[in-house]
């Protein structure tokens, strides 16, 4: 936060004469920008002077996608077990309980069916708040399911993904839903139906490694990291530095992996325009 | 005498080793029953010690470098291997090996990881550790499998997915990512073994099947125990603890109805005796080939999609 943190501790209670009401802004982390979370918010949480790509939630992209109420929420009450009674530095439960107090959310994927432009679509956002993003039994579960949603009603399918792999505490069952997932894919592929993958920052692990790289087309936000390796992992076993904008989106296209990049500004109306080339 | 000999393997060894000894002295002095005593004691030792095994010993077992690998069950239960290499887009990734195989009656297309055993064949085998063209041959093979009606056996041992900057360029997720799909719908039996190691995407990516075996010494999860010490523990000595928490033994996994079935090892582990290891494998792949081959494809794959999706704890 740098000086805007400061300054405000600065201030003494009887004297708040700043314009600036406490929680109203926030900071640009590329380029410092201060900015109102009013205009960030009608800027699609892109910072207006660098384009700078703030992280953002479920919800948050749900409103920017979507027609207005046209989204229906599925699965909402689902929330992870604990298969293995999995305790590190603390209790798994404690963990989850603690972040879906903090959150609000119930796990790490929010799902339902809503229109875009006036087309439906079945649609998947993951939330890098919630235990970093990270793909547990719930995440896969939820997923498979829309995707059937999809499959049943002869509907595109979108999913934006952004976390940081497989959930460690749920162990196997987390890795299992690499497998679940994907193999939903292959029917809903082999149905023609149109599965597109939406790549934010950052995108890792067995998340990279099942959905995520398998829509018909694959898209992604500016500069958002992903891969399949974290970027410490890589840098331990090659024992040096990785290059400038290395596992970057920009990094991905130039090597192949993504059909193109997009600015948060114009996802909806890409979206959009790919579910109608992607319909027969 | 064996020159990897793992902590709890030491009291077994010393014991055996004092057997030998007083067997050359047989012939001279009367002492058969000193060494019988002995050897009923070197029974019961192995017993206590292997049946009581932390969940961290069978991960040292299941890495154990006297293990059979891939390669060596190929020859030991098949005949007429023909190794069939490279992805025909990069290059032949030595960390995965596969080829056609007659398996007794069957006609098979076997895949699987391969360590080496030495520095020079750890570093062609790169550890085991597939690079995206390792997951690019083995899907090339079951397609290949696929399109000629042999099913697919494949063998699992690896410490990983390789985490390399040309690994990452050439796409490793996209790699393990398409084999998850491909795999999931191929119109052939696939019959998943666990050999060893089972460490996370890396193994999967090989590892979508109708049948999952894991062999008793052998472990499979998401992470491996050392990197979930350092990520959950930010410290590299809990993998003792983090092996424990991740429940990743073979009775595990039967547990969670992620496999299908464990098959028994040799009193020690595999690496005591191959040909037992082997002669046992062979068994279990046969059995569960011959019910297999008997299921449509429209069916193998209705019920290998179903079995995925099972598999997950949650509440509602
Ligand atoms: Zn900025």
């Amino acid at each position: 936060m740098g000086w805007f943190k400061r300054k405000k501790e600065n201030i003494s209670p009887d004297s708040k004469k700043t314009d600036i009401p406490d929680g109203q802004w926030s900071k640009c982390e590329d380029c410092g920008e201060i900015i109102h979370n009013k205009q960030l918010e009608f800027n699609t949480w892109v910072c207006p002077k660098c384009s700078y790509h703030f992280r953002i939630g479920s919800e948050q992209y749900i409103s920017i996608i979507f027609d207005k109420s046209s989204f229906k929420e599925y699965d909402k009450k689902m929330r992870s077990g604990d298969p293995l009674e999995f305790t590190d530095t603390k209790k798994y439960t404690d963990r989850v309980t603690a972040t879906i107090k903090k959150s609000g959310l119930n796990d790490a994927v929010k799902t339902g069916v809503g229109k875009i432009e006036g087309k439906k679509a079945a649609f998947a956002c993951m939330d890098f708040g919630f235990i970093g993003g990270s793909m547990g039994s719930v995440v896969g579960e939820k997923i498979a399911r829309i995707i059937d949603v999809a499959y049943e009603e002869k509907i595109a399918m979108i999913i934006i993904s952004q976390s940081g792999g497989a959930r460690m505490m749920e162990g196997a069952f987390s890795l299992m839903q690499m497998g679940k997932t994907s193999a939903r894919l292959a029917r809903l592929a082999d149905a023609k139906l149109p599965f597109i993958s939406v790549l934010t920052d950052p995108t890792t692990g067995g998340v990279t490694a099942s959905f995520a790289m398998l829509g018909d087309v694959i898209i992604a936000e500016p500069k958002a990291l992903i891969g399949f390796a974290g970027p410490r992992v890589i840098k331990q076993t090659i024992g040096r530095d990785l290059p400038e904008g290395f596992q970057r989106s920009e990094f991905l296209l130039e090597n192949g992996f993504l059909d193109f990049i997009v600015s948060r500004k114009q996802l909806k109306e890409k979206l959009s325009l790919m579910i109608s080339y992607l319909t027969n | 005498m064996a020159k990897n000999v793992l902590d709890f393997e030491k009291p077994i060894i010393e014991l055996e080793n004092k057997i030998e000894e007083m067997r050359k002295y047989e012939g001279h002095l009367d002492i058969s029953d000193e060494i019988k005593t002995l050897e009923e004691k070197v029974l019961q030792l192995k017993k206590n010690i292997y049946d009581n095994l932390t969940r961290w010993q069978r991960v040292q077992l299941a890495r154990h470098p006297e293990r059979p690998y891939t390669l060596d069950y190929i020859y030991m239960i098949t005949e007429n291997f023909v190794e069939l290499h490279g992805d025909r887009l990069f290059k032949d990734d030595h960390a995965i090996v596969g080829g056609f195989a007659s398996l007794d009656e069957y006609k098979v297309m076997i895949i699987g990881h391969q360590k080496g055993r030495d520095t020079k064949s750890n570093l062609f085998r790169n550890f085991g550790m597939p690079n995206p063209e390792g997951y690019r041959k083995a899907l090339r093979l079951m397609k290949l499998a696929e399109k000629f009606g042999k099913p697919v056996i494949a063998m699992l041992d690896t410490p990983g997915a390789y985490p390399g900057l040309e690994a990452e360029q050439r796409g490793q997720a996209e790699a393990i990512a398409r084999n998850l799909l491909e795999m999931s719908r191929l119109r052939v039996p696939i019959i998943i073994t666990i050999i060893g190691e089972g460490a996370s995407g890396g193994a999967l990516g090989i590892g979508i099947g109708d049948r999952i075996l894991m062999l008793q010494n052998t472990w499979y999860s998401v992470i491996s125990p050392e990197s979930c010490s350092s990520i959950l523990w930010r410290s590299w000595d809990y993998k003792e603890q983090a092996a424990e928490s991740l429940k990743l033994t073979a009775e595990d996994l039967l547990e969670q109805k992620i496999i299908d079935r464990i098959i028994p090892e040799p009193l020690g582990g595999a690496h005591k005796d191959h040909q037992v290891m082997a002669n046992r494998l062979k068994a279990v792949l046969k059995e569960e080939l011959a019910a297999l081959i008997k299921v449509k494809p429209d069916k193998l794959v209705q019920n290998r999609l179903e079995k995925f999706g099972k598999m997950g704890v949650f509440q509602e």
